[in-house]
């Protein structure tokens, strides 16, 4: 089969998309950027090979009666066993990665008893993984080195507390052995892993362990397509060290401007709000890029902005949005200097201003750094296409959507919930125009 | 790039390049001795440089600004900068002055290496920057040295009025000529003023067929990055001069049979190969990257044919020239005429007019963190330019000396990106037309 | 009128970004025109004679959003410019019908140029003034510049301005000089009498209101402060420098004296006390104005120095003058004449043993907590140093 494959290398995650011939979103794929661009670019891309097996099983059954109403429930199911299957995995390389780094020529007499120490953890993280991946459950990240690091930190905290080796030094042993797990990139044994996942599945219900056998023709028929990766396009901010010859690379600006043509066609202005940077594109009726402006080399008001302030308060980051939808009181924030943001607030909190209006005011502040960057490319036309992590902030799509309101009128704003793939979708469609034109 | 063009284009390089890096070494060692033998120097910047008129009363001349882009191509300017701003000044002034400060501060070395004399007087030719006129009293704080004022009105309306020309004369003769005459005690004599224009002219005449022959497809100069070359001699300490003259008719030979072979600009790797893109750029170039700048540009086939910096010592493409017959005037219309002296309207109805005349692509800004005088504004030129034109514009930031202020990533990312629309733009357009 | 009744009008009116008063005095009779002009200085004689009235464009302060503003200028330029050109986009100059830029620095040099590709119905003026201070040269140009721009004023006013309708103008000008000069000598006696968000608000008030209704505002203001009595704090005295274009928040202001410091000198508003003397009201009224900025004019990081010996003096001066202990350099980032100047002064002030302490702030500084922490050191230093 043949596929054209995006890739959007991020500063904070990169992410790819496998469109088929028919311009049909087979897959999306996103993994942490990592320190290594290249690694991240291979994981992104297995993970949207993954993903495009998981559309072309969902295209399958929808022609088995049998499961007609059960077709998400088997789907959802399905999608957790598989996960739960590559953690499993993932974990016996972690397992491994730390006995390796806790041997005696390192740890001298403390070798052994670390390693004990070590076994007893990972055994209880085995046992806790299924739970982590019931139906319906939700993890904080679905990286690897997240959530494993969460697990193994509180295992080995408790079972280090009789023990001579210190939770501290147990620490150190994941720190220096999860780089190694996370660089290496998937084993390739997918076909096995997705057929115990359904084998698990399949023990879930009824229905499912009914159906076993009609299930279980489809997905191998699945696995043995063949992926025939036709043209791959590179982009983002860590483009400049794709392992890609310069035809394969595309400016992200470019990048973005199709890519929001292709999830909303009448889309006419973008804005996109990163971690690093802020764009504004203005596109023509086929997406081609007119003009754009960026934030200038100061990253005030971009999205690290509100991670800091995250980091500050002591909250996640996602917790950020719904906060500020609290707030009762305008809050009038006038810098969005990064370094200066931790000072505004301690200040203003310590003059007894709420943190929600607070909160509030800061996403105010630099969605008026976009409104002003926006400005600068030509202003907001209709329709008007939010991309990238901020997109998925309530408050500050609402505060976007008031001040272009205010200040364009009523245009239609478009917020696409797979919006973080839109520089990844642009990437996918100039590989695909590259081979078809 | 082929084997046979880049050797030869070295060979071409070579004989322009070779006499103006003897011209620059000479006046260092000039500078760097000017006491000892009992001369006089003179101390003043590119946007009106009296040069002809220094000449006349015998003064080595030294130019700050090109000490600190000197520098800066050097590697220098960076701790001048940061020795500078340890004494005082602030992070947000232009890095010009604090890289020259600096280095006053550091033993008073000049880019070279050679020591630069503490000058006799300092021509202060307040035109087109309100820098200038804080730069050379910070300078004068420290030296206590004469200094001769020349206070150059701005051309606000995109014309020179007479009261404006009245002013400048009167306070030529009235006190700026008097003044360099008390300190060099050499005494004014206008014919061998008028023989100094005579050769500014012919300069000039040449400086523009140069700089115009980026009309040609393909651009036989790159007109930002080795316009800056070109334009050395005569913004600097050498126009007026035999030597100048010598040099803008050696250069004007190579650019002929560069057109004549239908060869691209020489860059430092060689002559290019292709042109893809042509461009207009406004705003000062980065120093302290100059290199690695330039090669964001050719390594993607992208000419600059016109640029606003080879015309901030003297706009001489509209036709202007120095007078011999109206020696005093003529100054005073050169300083009233350089480029930062314009109104912005003026500055971009220029910029539109290059666009045109010299078919460009594209325009680029690249704005200057320490430069106001062009900054200030260059957001409302850039929207203007591209609703004139119809071109797709592209805007980068940079500083001149202080290499804080040059990010190559976000430089080349931004590049990249601006480039690549150039090339669809064009693409579509040609499609277009095909259909 | 009661004292707070001054500082609440002079309050609304700061507070008020669209301009109302100045909009009803426009509609209060046929034909009336306004003049803007950014700071430092311009001779708002010649607008008053012509029948108009100036009026001060200062920023947008702290209460602003300024989104079209920042999408012109990059992150390294001032804030005056970017909240101005917000003013302007907003619609809330509509009521200008002209507006001067005068030669302060490079970047409202420039914007006077973007204002010509902008708002081009409207007298727009450029206004140079001489960095030469010979009468028969500087005092030569710039006469010549006043006649041209009493020229540009007739033509928009429709008729001619008269010798003596610039006299009279030049009269209640000198009146207004003479009222302020009035207030700064009492507040430098008594500071505790005459809080300085109160003169700043006061000078803000003449940046809005006709020449001579300030100067009956000034006079009310004098009178009722004098007749109550406030507490005397133990605060140092202090002048402060460098706001002569980007305007402070009002809350640095109130900072600083809640720090421990009477500002007993500024440059606020520098074009009401740019002239240092009466003008002269007999002769040829624009060759006195000439003469009067030539000869008698205040100083300030706009301005040439031409002798090194000078530089700085009006600032030591400053200081003998109002009694103060100190300077406080409060520079307004990315402002090339304040910075670039300062140093200078800063030396000058060491060679006359006077202590200076500096930082910078934006028209929208929204930490004044590192503000109110640097006053209160170098006013807790001041005292312990007149202590030792």
């Amino acid at each position: 089969m043949k596929t054209f494959i995006g890739i959007d290398l991020g500063s904070t995650t990169t992410k790819a998309i496998v469109l088929g011939g028919d311009e049909t979103v087979l897959g999306r794929g996103i993994t942490n950027s990592r320190s290594n661009y290249g690694i991240a670019a291979e994981v992104a891309k297995q993970e949207a090979f993954l993903d495009a097996r998981f559309f072309l099983f969902r295209e399958l059954l929808k022609d088995l009666p049998a499961l007609k109403d059960d077709l998400e429930n088997f789907l959802n199911n399905f999608e957790q066993d598989f996960r739960l299957e590559q953690y499993l995995e993932q974990l016996a390389e972690l397992e491994r990665a730390c006995v390796e780094s806790s041997d005696d020529d390192r740890l001298g007499k403390d070798g052994a008893e670390t390693r004990s120490l070590l076994a007893a953890v990972f055994r209880q993280l085995n046992d806790e993984a299924p739970k982590l991946y019931e139906p319906g459950s939700s993890r904080k990240s679905d990286f690897f080195r997240d959530i494993a690091g969460s697990q193994y930190s509180n295992a080995s905290e408790s079972t280090s507390q009789d023990s001579r080796i210190s939770f501290e030094s147990m620490l150190n042993v994941f720190d220096r052995s999860i780089i190694e797990v996370e660089n290496r990139i998937g084993s390739g044994a997918d076909e096995a892993k997705f057929m115990s996942a359904l084998e698990r599945t399949c023990k879930r219900s009824e229905v499912f362990t009914r159906l076993r056998g009609d299930l279980r023709a489809p997905l191998e028929n699945v696995l043995g397509t063949a992926f025939e990766e036709t043209y791959v396009v590179g982009t983002g901010y860590g483009r400049a060290t794709l392992p890609f010859s310069k035809e394969h690379i595309r400016s992200e600006i470019l990048c973005h401007g199709l890519g929001a043509h292709i999830m909303h066609p009448k889309t006419a202005t973008v804005l996109d709000i990163g971690g690093q940077d802020t764009k504004a594109i203005q596109v023509d009726p086929n997406g081609i890029v007119e003009s754009f402006q960026m934030n200038d080399r100061c990253a005030a008001g971009c999205g690290r902005y509100l991670g800091y302030i995250a980091d500050e308060m002591n909250l996640g980051l996602h917790e950020l949005g719904p906060m500020a939808m609290q707030a009762t009181r305008k809050v009038r924030i006038n810098s969005t200097c990064t370094v200066f943001a931790g000072a505004e607030l301690r200040d203003r909190l310590s003059m007894g201003e709420k943190r929600e209006d607070i909160v509030s005011g800061l996403h105010r502040a630099i969605i008026l750094r976009a409104m002003s960057i926006l400005s600068r490319s030509g202003g907001i036309r209709d329709q008007f296409t939010f991309t990238g992590g901020v997109a998925k902030n309530e408050a500050a799509v609402a505060v976007l959507k008031e001040l272009a309101w205010e200040n364009y009128g009523k245009v239609q704003m478009n917020v696409n919930p797979d919006s973080i793939y839109t520089g990844a979708l642009g990437a996918a469609t100039f590989a695909q125009r590259v081979v078809l034109h | 790039m082929t084997t046979a063009a880049s050797q030869q284009a070295d060979v071409q390089k070579e004989e322009s390049m070779l006499l103006q890096k003897a011209m620059i070494g000479a006046n260092f060692d000039a500078l760097s001795t000017a006491h000892e033998e009992g001369k006089k120097v003179s101390s003043t910047f590119v946007p009106g440089n009296l040069n002809e008129l220094l000449m006349c009363f015998d003064f080595v001349r030294n130019l700050p600004e090109i000490n600190a882009l000197q520098s800066a191509m050097r590697k220098k300017s960076g701790g001048y900068v940061m020795e500078a701003e340890r004494s005082g000044h602030s992070e947000d002034v232009c890095s010009y002055v604090k890289s020259d400060l600096g280095m006053m501060a550091k033993g008073q070395l000049g880019p070279t290496g050679k020591p630069l004399p503490t000058p006799d007087v300092l021509l202060l030719s307040y035109t087109g920057c309100f820098t200038f006129m804080k730069w050379f009293e910070l300078v004068r704080d420290q030296y206590d040295c004469e200094t001769a004022m020349l206070h150059v009105p701005y051309q606000a309306d995109g014309k020179i009025t007479d009261n404006m020309r009245d002013f400048v004369v009167m306070q030529l003769k009235e006190q700026v000529i008097p003044t360099l005459e008390r300190v060099s005690g050499v005494k004014f004599d206008i014919d061998r003023l008028r023989e100094n224009l005579r050769e500014s002219a012919k300069a000039e005449d040449d400086l523009v067929w140069v700089l115009q022959s980026a009309k040609n497809r393909p651009s036989p100069i790159d007109a930002y990055f080795g316009g800056i070359y070109y334009c050395g001699p005569i913004f600097s300490a050498f126009r007026g001069s035999k030597e100048a003259t010598a040099y803008y008719v050696a250069l004007r030979k190579e650019v002929a049979d560069r057109i004549e072979q239908g060869l691209g600009p020489v860059t430092p790797e060689g002559v290019m190969d292709e042109e893809r893109i042509r461009l207009v750029v406004e705003g000062p170039p980065n120093w302290t990257h100059f290199r690695d700048f330039w090669k964001m540009f050719y390594d993607e086939g992208a000419v600059v044919v016109a640029s606003s910096y080879t015309k901030v010592g003297g706009v001489y493409d509209y036709g202007f020239r120095h007078d011999p017959d109206n020696p005093i005037e003529t100054l005073a219309d050169y300083c009233l005429g350089c480029y930062t002296n314009h109104s912005l309207p003026a500055r971009v109805d220029m910029l539109c007019d290059y666009m045109e005349e010299y078919n460009a692509d594209g325009f680029l800004n690249n704005s200057i963190k320490s430069c106001n005088s062009f900054s200030a504004g260059q957001l409302l030129m850039l929207r203007e330019i591209e609703e004139r034109t119809g071109k797709p514009a592209g805007f980068i930031e940079t500083d001149l000396v202080d290499p804080r202020y040059f990010s190559p990533a976000n430089v080349k990312n931004r590049l990249e990106s601006y480039f690549q629309m150039i090339e669809q733009k064009k693409a579509r357009g040609d499609s277009r037309t095909a259909a | 009128m009661a004292l707070e009744n001054i500082v609440e009008r002079c309050q609304d009116l700061y507070e008020d970004l669209d301009f109302t008063s100045v909009r009803a005095w426009k509609e209060a009779g046929a034909n009336r025109k306004v003049i803007g002009h950014m700071p430092v200085y311009v001779p708002r004689e010649l607008i008053h004679a012509a029948g108009m009235l100036p009026v001060g464009i200062l920023g947008g302060g702290d209460q602003l959003d300024v989104i079209h503003g920042d999408a012109y200028y990059q992150s390294y330029i001032c804030r005056i410019p970017r909240s101005t050109i917000e003013l302007a986009i907003t619609g809330r100059l509509d009521c200008l019908d002209g507006m001067l830029f005068p030669s302060t620095c490079d970047v409202i040099r420039n914007l006077s140029g973007m204002w010509q590709l902008k708002f081009q119905d409207k007298l727009i003026r450029y206004f140079d003034v001489p960095q030469n201070f010979h009468r028969d040269i500087g005092g030569v140009f710039y006469t010549r510049e006043l006649q041209g721009f009493r020229d540009a004023l007739s033509d928009l006013a429709g008729h001619e301005i008269s010798d003596d309708d610039i006299r009279a103008s030049i009269d209640l000008y000198n009146k207004n000089r003479q009222v302020i000069a009035e207030l700064y000598a009492y507040r430098s006696a008594e500071p505790w009498q005459v809080p300085t968000p109160e003169v700043y608000l006061l000078m803000r008030a003449g940046m809005l209101l006709p020449v001579d209704e300030h100067t009956q505002l000034v006079h009310d203001y004098i009178a009722a402060a004098k007749a109550v009595e406030r507490p005397v704090r133990d605060n140092c005295r202090v002048v402060i420098n460098g706001l002569f274009c980007e305007q402070p928040p009002l809350g640095l202001l109130k900072s600083i004296e809640m720090a421990g410091c009477y500002v007993v000198d500024d440059d606020f508003m520098l074009v009401a006390r740019w002239l240092l003397h009466e003008v002269p009201m007999d002769g040829d009224p624009i060759h006195n104005l000439s003469d009067a900025f030539i000869t008698y004019s205040s100083e300030t990081s706009c301005k040439y120095v031409p002798n090194k010996k000078d530089k700085g003096k009006y600032l030591v001066d400053s200081v003998r003058r109002s009694g103060a202990e100190g300077v406080i350099f409060a520079s307004p980032s990315f402002c090339d004449p304040a910075l670039l100047d300062r140093p200078m002064l800063q030396n000058a002030l060491a060679a006359h043993g006077i202590p200076y302490t500096a930082f910078k702030f934006a028209e929208n500084s929204g930490q004044l907590q590192p503000i109110r922490e640097q006053a209160g050191t170098f006013a807790d230093s001041i005292k312990l140093w007149s202590a030792a």
